[in-house]
């Protein structure tokens, strides 16, 4: 099966600390924190968006990747924060990374794993011998509305995977997905932010699907979690994915490498990407890693991937998620909403 | 001609930093140039891309700016010595202004530069930041 040729991440440098937002609201920031198990996020800045994270992330997997662009013959881009509604991100990206035009491209929308489709469709395509390598990128910049819970964790990153079966440093052994039609999370056209179903988004839909998912790897793959080096999943909170770890029969060792949410709050699409990357970053040659993306709607896809020898040639050609994470200044809740645009100017 | 032909014919540019280099004396040009003024018809120029690293050469910082850049004032726009020798204005970005220094060293990076109000064309292309 086709494997991870490339990696590479973006997260944004600017932070705000959840005791900062909960001051705002007059809420108790030690409850939330503890609760959410998240105490930053990343804040893009004014000037960036899912474009200019998915162009970062996919120049830093050019990198690793060192191969000629114009190999690559599809890019993928998954995101819930498109900056245009009708003109496709993964046109910016191609033309960015130098591999347009003799390509196909397309935006993937699946709330939180469109970039975990996007791999998937690039597998596909390169095991199928349509194209020689295909670029994956989950990225977005999430939107909570001023005061609703999810201001406490949207945040903007994004991670790329140049997919192919030569030169590997990562081999896919399988995929699995799970899909339901659950609407736990949702936004219409037009809306400027989601709604969401409280209560309902954690075990008829993240639960139930992130673990099924894990499970149904499991059985195909004929493992158990003792299999597994390391383990990520989506990561809504830093709360759900210590419980679903836990419930899939995986220590603390195994999955805190991947655990970001609670530093960089929840990238979105960019989630599992960037877990899965961040594991990358410290990995050797011959662990077992399974990756579990999470998108309502609702969906999981699930990896089983191990790392080759390889792997320790690339790791240090572009930066890694913990260079990203220590790169970081903070800014108060003023600035935070004039860089989000939650002010209306005269 | 429009602002989106424009910003459009100049994508590989604003994107890839795509340069000329006459092929006669060595000189660097960004923009790109059809002929090398020193050379004239003796040289020949060819595409160069420019990997994106240099030092700041001169900067200014920007108080008062158009209403359309209101939102990230005060900014530093600064003039870039790249490693090829071509020289490249853009704005300096996640930084204070008190931060930057004449010398210090900066590399690429993919931002949005303008956009025509809220339903019209996002023009993206480089801008720089301070390397660590
Ligand atoms: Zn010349």
């Amino acid at each position: 099966m086709a494997g991870i040729v490339g990696y590479g991440v973006y997260v944004p440098s600017y932070r705000i600390k959840v005791e900062e937002i909960a001051r705002v609201w007059g809420d108790d920031p030690k409850a939330i924190s503890r609760g959410l198990v998240v105490t930053e996020k990343s804040v893009p800045a004014p000037d960036e968006d899912t474009a200019t994270i998915s162009v970062e992330a996919a120049r830093n997997a050019m990198k690793r990747a060192i191969i000629d662009p114009k190999k690559i013959g599809a890019v993928y881009v998954g995101s819930e924060s498109h900056p245009y509604a009708v003109k496709p991100t993964a046109t910016i990206v191609a033309e960015a990374v130098d591999a347009a035009p003799e390509l196909t491209a397309a935006d993937m929308e699946f709330a939180c794993k469109a970039g975990t489709a996007g791999m998937q469709a690039c597998m596909g395509m390169v095991d199928s011998g349509m194209i020689e390598y295909g670029l994956a990128v989950g990225a977005d910049t999430a939107q909570g509305a001023p005061g609703d819970a999810l201001e406490y964790t949207a945040s903007a990153g994004g991670a790329a995977y140049v997919i192919g079966n030569k030169d590997t440093i990562a081999d896919i052994e399988s995929t699995y997905s799970f899909t339901t039609d659950t609407p736990d999370f949702y936004r219409r056209e037009g809306m400027p932010y989601p709604s969401h179903g409280g209560r309902f988004t954690g075990e008829p839909a993240y639960f139930k699907h992130v673990l099924s998912a894990a499970k149904g790897m499991f059985d195909k793959m004929g493992t158990n979690a003792s299999d597994y080096d390391y383990a990520v999943f989506h990561q809504p909170n830093g709360k759900f994915y210590l419980k679903a770890a836990k419930k899939l029969g995986f220590n603390k060792e195994q999955v805190e490498y991947g655990l970001l949410t609670p530093v960089i709050g929840n990238t979105y699409s960019g989630a599992t990407p960037l877990g899965l990357a961040a594991i990358l970053d410290e990995a050797k040659a011959g662990d077992r890693i399974l990756a579990v993306s999470y998108g309502s709607g609702a969906g999981s896809d699930a990896f089983s991937i191990t790392v080759n020898d390889k792997i320790e040639e690339k790791q240090d050609l572009a930066p890694k998620v913990q260079d990203m994470i220590k790169n970081k200044r903070y800014v108060d809740y003023a600035v935070y909403a004039k860089f989000k645009d939650k002010i209306k100017m005269a | 001609m429009s602002d989106t032909v424009r910003a459009w014919r100049h994508i590989p540019q604003r994107y890839n930093l795509m340069g000329s280099k006459c092929t006669q004396c060595g000189t660097v040009f960004f923009p790109q140039r059809i002929i090398c003024p020193e050379c004239r018809r003796k040289g020949q120029l060819e595409d160069l891309k420019l990997k994106g690293e240099g030092k700041i050469y001169t900067y200014s910082v920007i108080t008062t700016p158009t209403d359309e850049f209101k939102e990230i004032a005060p900014y530093v726009v600064a003039i870039i010595e790249l490693e090829e020798g071509a020289k490249v204005t853009a704005q300096i970005v996640d930084c204070d202004p008190e931060e930057v220094e004449i010398g210090d060293e900066v590399e690429m990076v993919f931002r949005r530069i303008r956009e025509e109000g809220d339903d019209g064309v996002i023009s993206y292309g480089f801008k720089f930041k301070l390397k660590k």
